[in-house]
């Protein structure tokens, strides 16, 4: 079963990680949060408050009935004023629910510790604590933790790669809040009935390597959790690079680690988990990183979920420069957001602000064909076969070059010399082949 | 500037960093890469050398302006790629060369065969060599001149290249020991005199990971192994060392743009070069074959892509019934 595998291709980017060694503060209550009904993968929430409301901390204020989804808390007390939308990342028009606080942040009287007998509680608990997955892709956990075929699923990675440049939340909250994650590890493999554990954490974060495995010593279960240390190459957390890296076995497109007997959750995740069967607090707060050159403090912060990225940066000194880019995750992953009035949502990790030249990628050159896309894909596709396929709309050649295994990691696009976005090109490349199969019915 | 509404932001799509290392860097490796050849050359043929490389380099530098200029395109001269250019086609003219021709020679590798087929990144063949090629076969007598160089200890103004004796008289004529073949106590052209620094410099690009060991390497094997059937270890040495084998090796055929791209083509590249040169050099009325074989090769570089690649990529067989009729 130990045996040694083959790295997958990575990169090695700089890992400006300024911020490890801020404690994390708490934010104090910004006067308005704006709280988004469209925070995971799936259906939508329901706002199911109306103007005027009053409410609490934790209390539920959207949800759906649709399979793919996850509950809505509020993450402040306060009076709902306005029920609107805005403008999302993706171009699609997303219901808030803005809520002007009171300040006083008194917990919804619901709130208590679930209790868990069984497997079925405990991914009943899961949904009503509004988990979804906080490492970027914000999956519905109790979805992921009720797979078909639970009785073949017996091992769970815990992913603490964090192989984001500039992030340090992940990092922070190993250091800071090491016994939930041991409890919601526990408690996961608990009610799933797993037998093994391992943690994957890269090279660079060694204070949360110890930190953690003494802190498995102590919960005597080190037999069955084993911290796995990880090169600190991008991209080491990418799910499908994890899962080869640590069980080494291949994790193809489309297929998910359950079929391989293995559960992934991101570090935070299995925190919150954590920290939820303990308090039965919901998911209204998140650590987040704040960094980049336009911000006058970077540092971790704690923020309750729907603060509008201004007040966030409020909160860390302000703006040093004039911000011309602000990214909600990492530079390599993270999405670029138009206006800095956007809120945060439970999947943000950190919130990037550059000015200047830090903002712009420079431009794009000749290819001249070196080949370095190639060597940086951990899949071994060809990113400039592929862009030149995409170029031509050559269909047959994406499919046999199979574009639809990439997964936009970005690290051909950070290692081309000529600067194109050949990553982007694939994301292209991904959607005309959708519309190819769909217009041939 | 605090808690002021940002609502013209910047947006581009992941990732949002990129590498510090650019086509200009990449080229100033190269360059760096073939100093200590350079200074061989200026050692071993005097001030001539220098003013020819400076002489090419700002020829070439000068034909990509314009023709950028005259073409209505993005300025591509601060990326080197002319520069280096310059310098390889300089490496392979003989220090005496005037320099009018080897302006002419730079006009043929920037405007003809770089710019015209569409600026860095789409000629078809190396830019240098071809240049190389073409001055070669309409200035011979010039192009065959070669000055002696100062470490053979000879006092005649010029002699022949260890190959030219070869060619002429076999392997008895040979004057030059392997020792100076390695140094450089040859004559020549400019850069490709001293095996052993085209040796550092090669070793520099593959360690700084500018190119990959695969091209230079089964170049290299494929010639000693050649060398070794055709005349034992000392043969071998000898064909390793002299003439252009290394310059070409490690800095023209490794060229990127005319180069197969995955490693299995490189291989095939660097093994064909290494054959076409062997055979130009025992069996062709030519001494030397390292710019024909490079040649031959970038034109093949296509197709020993789309080879490899389908190599690579085999598709499962249904899906080759189903598409049949759509592959070209």
């Amino acid at each position: 079963m130990e045996k040694k595998v083959r790295s997958l291709n990575s990169i090695k980017v700089s890992h400006e990680k300024k911020t490890a060694s801020c404690i994390t503060e708490k934010m104090s209550v910004p006067e308005t949060v704006c709280i988004s009904m469209a925070q995971h993968i799936g259906a939508p929430c329901k706002p199911l408050v109306a103007k005027g409301d009053s409410v609490k901390v934790g209390q539920i204020i959207g949800d759906t009935d649709a399979f793919v989804s996850a509950p809505i808390h509020s993450s402040v007390s306060g009076t709902v004023k306005e029920i609107s939308s805005i403008r999302s990342i993706t171009g699609g028009e997303d219901q808030v629910i803005i809520i002007e606080t009171d300040g006083r942040q008194d917990l919804w009287q619901r709130i208590k510790p679930p209790v868990i007998n069984d497997q079925k509680d405990f991914v009943k608990a899961i949904r009503a604590s509004g988990l979804v997955g906080l490492g970027g892709a914000s999956f519905p956990t109790h979805i992921k933790f009720n797979p078909k075929n639970l009785d073949q699923v017996d091992t769970l990675i815990v992913n603490g790669a964090e192989c984001e440049p500039f992030i340090t939340s992940d990092h922070r909250l190993m250091l800071e809040d090491t016994e939930y994650i041991i409890k919601g590890i526990l408690a996961t493999m608990k009610n799933l009935d797993l037998k093994r554990v391992y943690i994957g954490v890269e090279e660079n974060k060694p204070d949360a390597i110890s930190k953690l495995k003494e802190a498995i010593g102590n919960s005597g279960h080190s037999q069955d959790i084993e911290v796995k240390v990880l090169n600190s190459r991008y991209p080491q957390g990418a799910e499908r690079v994890m899962v080869y890296e640590i069980t080494g076995k291949p994790l193809n497109a489309g297929v998910l680690p359950a079929d391989l007997g293995i559960l992934l959750s991101n570090i935070t995740t299995i925190a919150f988990i954590g920290q939820y069967l303990e308090t039965g607090r919901p998911l209204t707060a998140k650590r987040i990183t704040v960094d980049g050159n336009a911000v006058a403090e970077p540092k971790n912060i704690i923020v309750p979920i729907g603060t509008r990225i201004f007040d966030v940066v409020k909160a860390c000194g302000g703006y040093k420069a004039e911000p011309r880019k602000i990214l909600m995750g990492g530079p390599m992953m993270g999405r670029a957001v138009y206006s800095d009035a956007f809120p945060i949502v439970k999947n943000n990790n950190a919130i990037l602000i550059f000015d200047g030249p830090q903002a712009l990628i420079p431009e794009e050159t000749g290819c001249i064909k070196c080949g370095m896309c190639i060597k940086a894909c951990p899949f071994g596709l060809l990113p400039v076969s592929l862009a030149e396929a995409y170029e031509r709309k050559d269909i047959e050649r994406l499919k046999r070059l199979q574009v639809t295994e990439c997964m936009e990691c970005g690290s051909c696009s950070y290692i081309c010399p000529a600067r194109r976005p050949l990553s982007f090109m694939h994301k292209m490349a991904k959607g005309l082949l959708k519309e190819v199969a769909s217009n041939n019915g | 500037m605090d808690n002021r509404y940002h609502g013209n932001l910047e947006v581009s799509s992941a990732p949002h960093l990129v590498s510090p290392v650019n086509t200009a860097k990449i080229m100033g490796m190269v360059l760096i890469a073939l100093a200590p050849a350079f200074g061989v050359g200026i050692y071993q043929f005097g001030y001539r050398a220098a003013m020819l490389t400076l002489v090419c380099v700002a020829a070439c530098v000068l034909f990509e302006y314009l023709m950028n200029k005259i073409m209505k395109k993005e300025q591509t001269v601060r990326d080197l790629s002319a520069v280096v250019t310059g310098v390889l086609l300089a490496f392979n003219l003989p220090s005496g060369l005037p320099y009018w021709i080897a302006i002419v020679g730079c006009f043929a590798a920037i405007v003809v065969i770089k710019q015209l087929f569409g600026g860095i990144g789409q000629n078809l063949v190396n830019p240098a060599v071809t240049a190389r090629i073409f001055l070669f076969m309409s200035f011979a007598t010039e192009m065959t001149t070669w000055p002696t160089a100062r470490g053979t200890g000879f006092d005649t103004v010029t002699s022949a290249t260890p190959l030219g004796q070869l060619s002429l008289g076999g392997a008895d004529s040979v004057s030059a020991s392997n020792l100076d073949l390695f140094l450089g106590n040859v004559g020549g052209c400019i850069g490709e005199v001293s095996a052993c620094a085209l040796l550092i410099g090669g070793i520099f690009l593959i360690f700084t990971r500018i190119i990959s060991i695969h091209i230079p390497l089964s170049f290299l094997a494929t010639v000693f192994v050649c060398g070794f059937i055709w005349g034992g270890f000392d043969g071998a040495v000898f064909h390793l060392c002299a003439g252009g084998v290394m310059l070409g090796a490690f800095f023209c055929a490794t060229d990127y743009v005319t180069s197969p791209m995955l490693p299995l083509g490189k291989v095939i590249f660097g093994i064909g070069c290494g054959l076409f040169t062997i055979l130009i050099r025992l069996f062709a009325s030519y001494p030397e074959g390292v710019s024909f074989a490079i040649l031959l090769m970038n034109i093949l570089t296509p197709y020993i892509d789309r080879i490899t690649e389908k190599i690579m990529f085999r598709v499962p067989k249904k899906a080759v019934e189903g598409d049949a009729g759509n592959e070209k």
